[in-house]
């Protein structure tokens, strides 16, 4: 019966583009399928962006480059029609560049609704690019990701989802899940050395050899997590993409879990996208922080310069935000205001409606992103020295 | 006096084998204004407290023991319908997911008429009025337009804003939050945050807010509960209880929290995981994962018992409660 039904879902994965959509799919999550490989988009623009905090004599793992992705979620063809209504475009990514060095972490962080996900199913293949590319080790990821060739990079390239409840599937053994992605990429096909290397997978995430045999539903919270990133190493990728890894989990676990990425990074020098929206958190995974704000990088920094002395009035907003444990009773200063509808962004800088220091300029004209110091920020106030 | 007092309550589920035992005689009481935190990891019990105490637990679970009283009233043992006036009235609830809280084919203003209606002796215009005076009360931009609007046409933040409204509806006096910001965004959740606060001491409603955030805890409550498998592991003054935690659970919780204003390499863990209700261990539920344990906590079960400013069920501090007479438990 199981194989059976796992015939029919490699088969449905050759439609896919990476292992885990699979089994995310499987286990009823709504993670919008990924879009089928369409005409070649603008890749080519891809040189002429100048990348941020290129190192030149190490080339970077990672490079981002103009990465946009744009969904259309206009009304149906026929209401559009009958109602006059315009084609509603909705850009959740638009033109974000980043490098990250071998061995780093790059955080990115943001509210609800800022782009973060979309960019790591963007590094993942979930997604084809609208606009700008993505590049490992110096391919062009997109592009490979549709020929036979590209298998080879999707073994170096894996992801680990938020909620471990539903990114395994609950009708297979820890054992299956861990050994999907050694058989699919053919890896390992002789069942002793398989049985083998998912124990010692399993060890390495600090869980038993015993537990092979087990369901996902017998486990906590965290004991899953550490499930799905043995699943994640399985291939022995270089660069995970992780998003909120740690946000269904209770403080106590989410240490473990956090413990246990660090010393796999340590001992396995892995490079790791870390997407949170706990700014605790990223400051103690990460090397550089992006911080996102309605699709767009607003701020990239090296993690202290970003904690110590952020620029962009958004980062400092967050940061001001973060409940403080140790002076208890002080108030934090509330910021007025809600992210604005992404379907109907404001002119110019996206966060002027919330912003103290908007002025006329940044209501017309949208900012870029400029060196200052150590620190790259999207600001006209930054930028004219008025902050 | 104190305007809620739970003592020693006790909350069963029936099982085909065996009955489960989720709360185990919890006491604690709130005084008027006053904020009490419940925090703990999932599991606790901390929303099961909430869910007992406003007569909202699912069967087959029951109140098998202890008492409920509400400003010198037992509210544990009422009807049904006794207890629907009660909360509303004298109760309110804020809910982790606004969205869920608020029936979507209402216009907000509906529901709160409906709420004030029911609660308050006012004709239906009268509780318009003050349907609108409680928007605004709760920061909504143009209440007077807003009130006529759906709940899908709100954000996140100002659906907990409705809902917020919604509980303050009939005046109650107690407030019991359970995790009303975990849904939300940091910069919003400051926002409500603030607003629940101060709303509270303006009107003098005890609040009890269930959270897992420490960070939540520490900037808005007066005291805190730490609750461990069924159980109050510490309780105290916040500032007490987080700065010197005296149970070894609260300590541990504490450290594994990454810290703004540190570096380091790797965090404290807890090892090991909250032992399921029906297999909790002998003596001190927390002895399999304390790294402090010796021969007592595995044999006798700890109560609450004075630890300097706080009370921490731990035996370590069993000694320094006995020197001090008063404290005992």
């Amino acid at each position: 019966m199981r194989a059976i039904q796992k015939a029919m879902q490699r088969h449905a994965e050759q439609s896919r583009l990476v292992d885990e959509a699979g089994s995310q799919a499987t286990a009823g999550t709504t993670s919008e399928s990924p879009l089928e490989a369409g005409a070649p988009d603008e890749l080519q623009g891809a040189g002429s962006v100048p990348a941020v905090k290129a190192v030149p004599d190490s080339a970077p793992l990672v490079r981002a480059t103009d990465l946009a992705k744009t969904f259309d979620v206009s009304a149906p063809w026929l209401n559009r029609m009958l109602e006059h209504r315009p084609r509603q475009l909705l850009r959740a990514v638009d033109g974000v560049s980043f490098d990250i060095q071998r061995g780093q972490t790059l955080a990115l962080v943001g509210e609800s609704g800022c782009g973060k996900s979309t960019v790591a199913k963007l590094l993942v293949g979930l997604h084809e690019p609208t606009r700008g590319g993505f590049e490992f080790d110096g391919q062009d990821a997109h592009a490979a990701f549709k020929t036979p060739a590209g298998r080879q990079l999707r073994r170096r390239v894996q992801m680990i989802f938020q909620d471990p409840f539903a990114s395994l599937n609950p009708r297979w053994t820890v054992e299956d899940i861990v050994a999907e992605p050694l058989h699919e990429h053919g890896i390992e096909t002789d069942p002793e050395a398989l049985r083998a290397r998912v124990d010692a997978l399993l060890i390495s995430v600090g869980m038993s050899a015993q537990d092979r045999n087990k369901y996902p539903h017998q486990f906590s919270g965290g004991q899953r997590q550490r499930i799905s990133i043995a699943r994640a190493l399985a291939t022995e990728p270089e660069f995970l993409v992780c998003d909120e890894p740690t946000s269904a989990l209770d403080v106590s676990v989410q240490a473990q879990v956090l413990n246990i990425m660090k010393t796999l990074q340590r001992e396995r020098g892995l490079t790791y996208l870390f997407i949170s929206h706990n700014l605790a958190v990223v400051r103690h995974v990460s090397d550089h922080v992006g911080v996102m704000y309605l699709g767009r990088l607003v701020e990239l920094a090296p993690k202290h310069d970003l904690f110590d002395s952020p620029r962009h009035p958004y980062t400092r907003m967050l940061l001001d935000a973060i409940p403080k444990l140790h002076d208890t009773g002080r108030a934090r200063t509330p910021v007025s205001g809600e992210v604005p509808n992404p379907l109907n962004p404001p002119l110019g800088c996206a966060f002027n409606p919330r912003c103290e220091h908007a002025n006329e300029r940044c209501r017309n004209e949208r900012p870029i992103l400029q060196m200052f110091g150590g620190t790259r920020v999207a600001c006209h106030a930054v930028e004219e020295g008025r902050i | 006096m104190s305007l809620l007092q739970v003592k020693d309550l006790v909350v069963e589920f029936p099982h085909r084998r065996g009955t489960l035992r989720a709360l185990d005689g919890i006491s604690f009481d709130i005084a008027p204004g006053e904020i009490l935190g419940v925090v703990g990891e999932s599991g606790a019990g901390k929303s099961l407290t909430g869910a007992a105490i406003i007569g909202l637990l699912e069967p087959p679970g029951r109140i098998a023991s202890g008492e409920v009283w509400l400003h010198g009233a037992r509210i544990d043992n009422l009807t049904p319908e006794a207890m629907r006036r009660v909360r509303g009235r004298k109760i309110g609830a804020i809910f982790q997911d606004p969205l869920t809280s608020l029936n979507p084919l209402f216009s907000v203003g509906q529901q709160l008429v409906e709420t004030i209606v029911t609660h308050l002796p006012m004709t239906s215009a009268q509780a318009r009025k003050r349907a609108v005076q409680l928007l605004g009360d709760t920061g909504i931009p143009a209440p007077e337009q807003r009130i006529d609007h759906f709940p899908h046409q709100f954000s996140g933040g100002m659906r907990q804003r409705v809902v917020i409204a919604l509980a303050l509806a009939a005046e109650p006096q107690l407030i019991v939050a359970d995790e009303p910001t975990t849904a939300l965004d940091v910069s919003i959740q400051a926002q409500i945050i603030n607003l629940l606060k101060t709303i509270c001491k303006e009107r003098g409603a005890a609040v009890m807010l269930i959270t897992h955030d420490m960070g939540v805890i520490a900037e808005t409550c007066d005291r805190v509960a730490v609750m461990y498998a069924g159980r109050v592991a510490e309780i105290g003054p916040v500032h007490e209880v987080i700065n010197h935690p005296a149970h070894p659970y609260t300590a541990g919780l504490m450290a594994c929290i990454p810290d703004m204003s540190e570096d380091r390499e790797s965090l404290h863990q807890i090892d090991g995981a909250m032992p399921r209700l029906n297999a909790i261990p002998s003596g001190c539920a927390f002895n399999p994962r304390c790294d402090r344990v010796f021969d007592r906590c595995l044999h006798d079960r700890p109560e609450l018992q004075g630890a300097g400013p706080t009370r921490a069920a731990c035996w370590l501090h069993a000694d320094a409660a006995a020197l001090v007479p008063g404290v005992t438990p």
